[in-house]
């Protein structure tokens, strides 16, 4: 879904647990997870320190966004 | 020793009816060897000969493919015959399919085996790969005289071997994704070693464990404006609306769903629930932000960081669900976001 959905153009970044399957099947922009069953939680903390993981992870997300790129590339 | 019994399967063009225009020909079959099949009797030389050839339109085949497969079997089935070769269909789509099926059919239907011959990207090889014994063949007709001794070196094992003509590699076939239990003299880790340092020399090796090839597209141009960007959310970790309104699979997903956003200020548990069957669903259905990051999206717009969150999300389940299917969904998504001019995605997965 993220190739055929960068391919009109649109960048897209990845949040997701699995960065080397990620990798394998081509996306260009990844941003590594936390888990698989809360990729963007973590239940191990309280609800306000998961929301400043996801927080985290998202910023980082928008940094990737508008970095230029040329290869795949893990942030 | 008697000569195995051969019967030849092609289509209107081979057989020199015709081509596009005679495509609507209905199956009909022949005595002996007819075009091709002149070059396979050649190669199958005195262990079998070609009875007999079935022919039919690709045209006719592609539109009546039930009721032509019948007919088609029910000519094969007249000449008695050991084995059935279909094709070689090269890259011609509807050829491999109905040499393809034909092939399957003559398997199941009438328990005798069958070869068949075609391009690796012919979509007839994707059907049939995993039923059928395919013999791999260049993509146009010039490859002819190196595709039919194969193709009868193949159906000549396939009936010494009683159906078991051994690996892909040995056999010259399309691999089939079958997993076979056999002894190697080493241990696995003494293979890997060897396989390690191989490669740290440089030296050609070769994977016990190839990984499927994937194409690559080009990195979308980096966001310059965020501030007045419209940001996507995408996922494959399966959250939909609670009740999951479109039933979206909970693997092997046929469909995705798109779902409003617009005013959601959260993904909170009391709307929202994972579809997806591969993980544990406990977290995700606790708190679905933890796939689906409305909340802190939301935030980030309000403070300005990127300029609105996109009033859809789109959702699919991404266990075992087929790349060709994440293919189709991915670009109908791309089209509509596209065409709504949104700037950027962000596409979270379990």
């Amino acid at each position: 879904m993220v190739k055929a959905i960068e391919a009109f153009g649109i960048p897209v970044v990845h949040i997701c647990t699995i960065v080397p399957i990620s990798q394998t099947v081509g996306a260009n922009r990844i941003v590594p997870a936390v888990a698989i069953p809360y990729p963007l939680g973590d239940i191990s903390k309280s609800p306000e320190e998961e929301k400043q993981i996801r927080r985290a992870i998202l910023e980082k997300s928008m940094r990737a966004l508008q970095t230029p790129i040329s290869e795949q590339t893990v942030f | 020793m008697t000569k195995k019994r051969i019967v030849h399967y092609i289509n209107q063009f081979f057989a020199g009816i015709g081509g596009e225009e005679k495509a609507d020909t209905r199956p009909e079959s022949r005595t002996g060897a007819v075009g091709p099949g002149m070059a396979l009797a050649h190669e199958l030389g005195g262990a079998a000969e070609v009875v007999g050839t079935v022919i039919c339109g690709d045209g006719y085949y592609a539109e009546n493919m039930e009721s032509a497969t019948e007919e088609i079997l029910k000519l094969i089935a007249a000449f008695e015959p050991d084995a059935v070769v279909t094709g070689p269909a090269f890259n011609a789509g509807r050829y491999g399919t109905a040499a393809g099926g034909v092939a399957d059919a003559v398997q199941k239907k009438l328990g005798i085996p069958a070869v068949s011959g075609m391009y690796e990207e012919n979509p007839g090889a994707d059907m049939f790969r995993k039923s059928v014994f395919i013999v791999p063949t260049a993509d146009s007709a010039r490859g002819i005289k190196s595709a039919v001794p194969a193709m009868a070196k193949l159906v000549l094992k396939l009936i010494e071997t009683n159906g078991n003509p051994g690996s892909p590699e040995e056999a010259g076939y399309i691999p089939r994704g079958v997993r076979v239990n056999f002894f190697r003299e080493k241990p696995g880790a003494d293979r890997a070693v060897e396989m390690l340092v191989k490669k740290l020399n440089n030296e050609g090796f070769e994977t016990e464990y190839p990984m499927p090839s994937f194409d690559r597209v080009a990195p979308g141009e980096a966001v310059k404006d965020l501030k007045n960007a419209t940001i996507a959310l995408v996922t494959s970790g399966g959250i939909v609306p609670k009740g999951n309104p479109d039933h979206i699979e909970a693997s092997s997903a046929m469909k995705f769903g798109t779902y409003d956003i617009s005013g959601v200020q959260t993904a909170d548990a009391e709307h929202y629930a994972t579809a997806h069957g591969g993980y544990d669903p406990t977290y995700a259905n606790s708190d679905p932000n933890r796939v689906l990051p409305v909340d802190v999206l939301r935030d980030m717009e309000k403070e300005g960081v990127f300029k609105k969150l996109y009033n859809y999300f789109s959702s699919t389940v991404g266990n075992g669900t087929s790349i060709a299917n994440a293919k189709k969904f991915g670009t109908a998504i791309g089209e509509q976001l596209k065409k709504d001019g949104v700037d950027a995605v962000i596409l979270t997965s379990t």
